[in-house]
């Protein structure tokens, strides 16, 4: 289906419904995501604003080697014909929308994947946190045509 | 087992979420990227708005992938706790006592997070619009963290740096000027 702004990545209107079997691998990564967010203290406020202040390596460490990493993977997966899909055309919306992003990301301190973590830790405010973020999308959807992309 | 009792150091961690990248690649050709969850779960909740439209049970694996999140944060945090507080830089921990906040318990401040906080209205604001932020500029620039930052900059795509230049500017402002400013009036 054709969106009027499409979105980032694009989705495969043509791809059939899974069967939930086939979800399941899927649901044990996320479970291995989920662990290693609160492990690695990704999904802790401090370490956001920590980060921010540039008075810790650990964020900047964990993103460096695991885009390292994801870089190296992607080049070896390339030569099997694996790749990913190139981004939506644009300047607008990856600065703005960005920077939204980041103010948020500062205030609250997680980003989504850390807020499903914190929910699954029981942190309470991870669920208005959650909330937010849902009415956020919600609203993006609403003023998509007359955002700049 | 101790092992995963213990926080892990970036050279652990960090590898490890950079294989998600392959990992779901080779899964079914799925782009790593969590925030289209938020979508999804719009559409799933029956929205007619454009963005909504489309048919997001094929999207299923990007929602069993974060319900997974869930569960492995509740194993990590809630069966395998960790109970001493975060090696924070001390120059951090004395600006956030300075800003009220103490970290000595928990991966986030119980003055902000904890069912007390939320029950005063401004906490609970606090936390909405912050998270509100969080989804809208999410699905303005079409990712997240892990879909430009880490995804993106992993496959060399210029509009994720764009972002991930957004994502930062934006922290950056948020962590200096603003939180300050709004600790100041949830107190």
């Amino acid at each position: 289906m054709a969106l009027p702004i499409p979105d980032e990545f694009p989705l495969e209107d043509s791809q059939p419904t899974p069967s939930a079997l086939s979800l399941i691998p899927y649901f044990v990564a996320g479970g291995f995501f989920g662990f290693l967010a609160i492990r690695s203290e990704i999904a802790s406020w401090y370490r956001i604003y920590e980060m921010f202040r540039f008075e810790s390596f650990h964020m900047y460490g964990i993103i460096g080697s695991a885009v390292l990493t994801g870089a190296l993977c992607l080049r070896l997966l390339r030569r099997w014909g694996l790749e990913m899909r190139p981004s939506e055309p644009g300047r607008y919306r990856y600065l703005l929308g960005g920077l939204v992003f980041g103010l948020g990301w500062g205030l609250v301190g997680a980003c989504p994947g850390p807020i499903y973590a914190l929910l699954g830790s029981g942190v309470a405010g991870a669920g208005v946190v959650f909330l937010g973020a849902l009415l956020g999308t919600y609203a993006y959807g609403w003023l998509q045509r007359r955002l700049p992309h | 087992m101790e092992v995963f009792g213990q926080p892990w150091p970036w050279y652990v961690a960090g590898p490890l979420i950079g294989l998600f990248v392959p990992l779901l690649l080779v899964l079914g050709n799925r782009r790593f990227g969590i925030s289209s969850s938020l979508r999804h779960l719009c559409a799933a909740m029956g929205s007619r708005l454009p963005l909504f439209r489309y048919n997001w049970r094929a999207e299923g694996w990007n929602l069993a992938f974060v319900l997974g999140i869930v569960g492995g944060g509740f194993v990590a945090g809630v069966l395998l706790p960790h109970p001493a507080p975060l090696e924070l830089n001390p120059q951090t921990a004395a600006a956030l006592r300075q800003m009220g906040l103490s970290p000595e318990d928990g991966l986030v401040p119980r003055e902000l997070f904890s069912w007390q906080a939320l029950l005063n209205w401004k906490g609970f604001v606090f936390l909405l619009l912050g998270g509100f932020m969080v989804g809208f500029g999410a699905r303005w620039a079409g990712g997240c963290t892990s879909g430009h930052a880490i995804s993106g900059l992993s496959a060399l795509q210029p509009p994720s740096l764009l972002a991930t230049l957004g994502f930062f500017a934006g922290g950056l402002l948020a962590a200096h000027l603003i939180l300050p400013w709004a600790l100041q009036a949830l107190r």
